[in-house]
């Protein structure tokens, strides 16, 4: 497959009154047609900020990208002009966000929202655009959709409304649709009739989507391969197999343990100590250290590269130095890669890139 | 866990009026007993009523009808200033969103000493800030946190203060509605964690509202599953789990997603339709398996009973 999106070495940071917050230290990951791309991470590990970072829809000022490419079918994003990015945006990529509430604007009628951007974009005439909203409407899953199309917003329930987000992010066939923690707001059975809609909808337009969550449940369940962010950085990635049966990162496996599984007994939960760092002044060395457990006397001086332990996993963390003690991931962490006992990849060392 | 009852709910029902002619029947009819120590997990999606039962039981609202029996008392109907102190006092609220929850003016020292002053429970300013101090070690912050405000905690941190000043009266029973909804993954496992611990050390008996059922499972003896205003099933935790009766619940537990990629891929989830219900009769409230209750009709019982009234593992 080819690649649609890469980007390379990205940095955002936001200059604010305290000094300059570095929301996004060098990330690195890239993109098929037709793939699904999870981040994870806590609040304010830059993950909305990296996917906002794509479509520009950064406030410069305060913000900025400091350095790096966002090359999107070859062209860099990030040296994109305002008019330029116009043409790109919710044609070629588009967002779905995370409150439905306050995505769609309450004073304009749904059908006449979601033909906006076929107007704009495809150059239609409005009766040529509705009738592509009605049969978008229908796609997703929209019952009488002449009569839904005229009605307000606020007629329509929260998962519903996320029905029609999903609809105008979908208008114009985009090559990459980013959704933003599209089903937090939402109940589960609503989560799950939208998560199987986003997948239906893949299948049909071969769409790469990019799946920002902190449900590692959801994770789970739509993504191919997962980045797990911390700090502005990635700290793992890999195929969703590699980061759940077989996590290197200790983040990672603090973020697995900290999910109670259905069969859990009454064991404590594990929790990662502490709370994230102040992206103002970011710690020396690895940026998880002061919340690991693991962390050895060279995480607190020098940053962690990738290790590679396979051709698809990478992880940052010493600990898959050829030198550094072979550390088994708790047991919570442990009961969950059952399954992949006897995978290859089972050594505790990586080779550096 | 013993089996004496610490809250009877009995025909509990909270109808607003929203116009002249139309009434939402937020919880009608609700029927069901906390046993002391135990933790009660509340289930539902949002709407069904599950945090206005909490409310209701709490006297944030006033019943429309029906008993809320705490101690062998009614917390509802006419009660002079005294007596609902000591209700009060025997019962806290621990919050959802502890951004909102917390007084933005008032420090945290006097954010968690207020339940304090107004039950006359510090006898001098000294034993009252040694309280506090208490309290936040308790909750896992520090005492020099007693001076600051709000602003200055994170999310999991404020939440931590809710718990303190739910702390601060001795309570016996408290009511955790949503308390980790808005905190993130491994800080929810703090907080979740920090909740069973008090309840060991403690005896604390907890009703848990939540719309995670995961967690809910995780910290729950036995689970409520309510739906439009009606508890439609009433189970063990594990029972509710591995054997569920009413298809609500059965929907309900096919739409979760699991952090298992081999299980999400064979993963098959189950529509509830409430059309396929028997309607010849008003459904009741039967116990199909020993403590496992399921809201259905005398012919719907005696299938649930043919299917899962036996106990086989």
């Amino acid at each position: 497959m080819e690649k649609l999106l890469e980007v390379k070495d990205l940095h955002v940071s936001f200059d604010t009154y305290g000094g300059e917050v570095k929301a996004v230290r060098g990330v690195n990951f890239d993109l098929k047609r037709g793939e699904t791309l999870a981040i994870v991470g806590e609040s304010g590990s830059g993950k909305s900020v990296t996917t906002k970072a794509l479509m520009q829809l950064i406030p410069m000022p305060p913000g900025r990208i400091k350095e790096g490419e966002i090359l999107f079918e070859g062209r860099d994003i990030a040296k994109m002009n305002e008019k330029q990015m116009q043409k790109i945006r919710g044609k070629e990529m588009s967002m779905i966000f995370q409150d439905p509430m306050t995505s769609l604007n309450p004073t304009m009628k749904v059908g006449n929202q979601i033909m906006e951007g076929l107007i704009k974009h495809q150059k239609m005439n409005k009766a040529q655009a509705r009738k592509r909203v009605v049969e978008l409407l229908d796609l997703v899953g929209i019952p009488d959709p002449e009569g839904r199309m005229k009605q307000y917003p606020h007629q329509f329930s929260g998962g519903m409304r996320q029905r029609v987000v999903v609809a105008i992010a979908l208008a114009c066939n985009p090559k990459l649709l980013i959704a933003d923690e599209p089903t937090t707001a939402l109940d589960v059975t609503i989560q799950a009739q939208i998560l199987e809609l986003m997948k239906d909808i893949q299948k049909k337009t071969d769409s790469a989507t990019i799946f920002i969550t902190h449900d590692l449940g959801v994770v789970a369940n739509v993504a191919d391969r997962v980045a797990v962010m911390y700090a502005g950085k990635i700290v793992e990635v890999g195929t969703v197999d590699d980061i759940f049966y077989n996590p290197k990162h200790p983040y990672t496996w603090g973020l697995l343990g900290s999910m109670p599984s259905l069969d859990s007994e009454d064991e404590e939960l594990y929790a990662i100590p502490g709370s994230p760092p102040d992206l103002l002044d970011p710690p020396k060395g690895d940026a998880f250290a002061a919340r690991n457990e693991y962390a050895m006397k060279i995480d607190l001086e020098e940053e962690p590269p990738m290790f590679k332990v396979s051709d698809t996993h990478y992880a940052a963390t010493w600990l898959l130095h050829e030198n550094a003690p072979n550390i088994e991931p708790p047991e919570t962490v442990k009961k969950r890669m059952k399954g992949m006992a006897n995978s290859s990849s089972s050594s505790s060392e990586g080779e550096r890139v | 866990m013993s089996q004496e009852k610490l809250v009877e709910i009995k025909n509990l029902k909270q109808h607003f009026q929203t116009g002249r002619h139309s009434v939402v029947k937020a919880v009608d009819g609700l029927n069901f007993d906390i046993y002391k120590g135990e933790t009660f997990g509340l289930v539902g999606e949002s709407g069904c009523g599950k945090s206005t039962t909490g409310r209701t039981i709490i006297r944030l609202y006033d019943a429309t009808d029906g008993e809320v029996i705490f101690n062998g008392e009614d917390v509802h109907g006419k009660k002079d200033r005294s007596q609902l102190k000591k209700f009060n006092r025997e019962m806290q609220m621990i919050f959802q969103d502890p951004y909102a929850s917390l007084n933005p003016r008032m420090k945290v020292e006097d954010i968690i000493a207020e339940g304090m002053d107004i039950h006359g429970l510090a006898e001098n300013d000294k034993a009252r800030k040694e309280k506090v101090h208490e309290l936040l070690e308790t909750v896992g912050l520090n005492k020099e946190h007693a001076n600051r405000y709000p602003h200055e905690f994170s999310g999991g941190q404020r939440q931590r203060i809710g718990v303190a000043r739910a702390l601060a009266v001795d309570p016996s029973f408290i009511i955790a509605d949503e308390p980790i909804s808005a905190l993130d993954v491994s800080i929810q496992a703090q907080v979740v964690n920090l909740l069973k611990k008090l309840q060991q050390e403690k005896g604390l008996t907890y009703l848990f509202i939540a719309h995670d059922l995961s967690m809910v499972k995780y910290i729950s003896d036995r689970i409520g599953v309510m739906y439009f205003g009606k508890m439609v099933e009433l189970a063990p935790a594990d029972d509710l789990y591995n054997h569920p009766i009413h298809p609500y619940t059965q929907s309900l537990l096919s739409a979760i997603p699991l952090p298992d990629p081999d299980y999400e891929r064979s993963r098959e989830r189950f529509t509830y339709d409430p059309n396929n219900h028997d309607t010849s009769e008003e459904p009741e409230f039967r116990e199909v398996r020993p403590g496992h209750f399921v809201l259905c009709t005398t012919k719907e019982f005696e299938h649930y009973k043919k299917e899962h009234g036996t106990v086989n593992q």
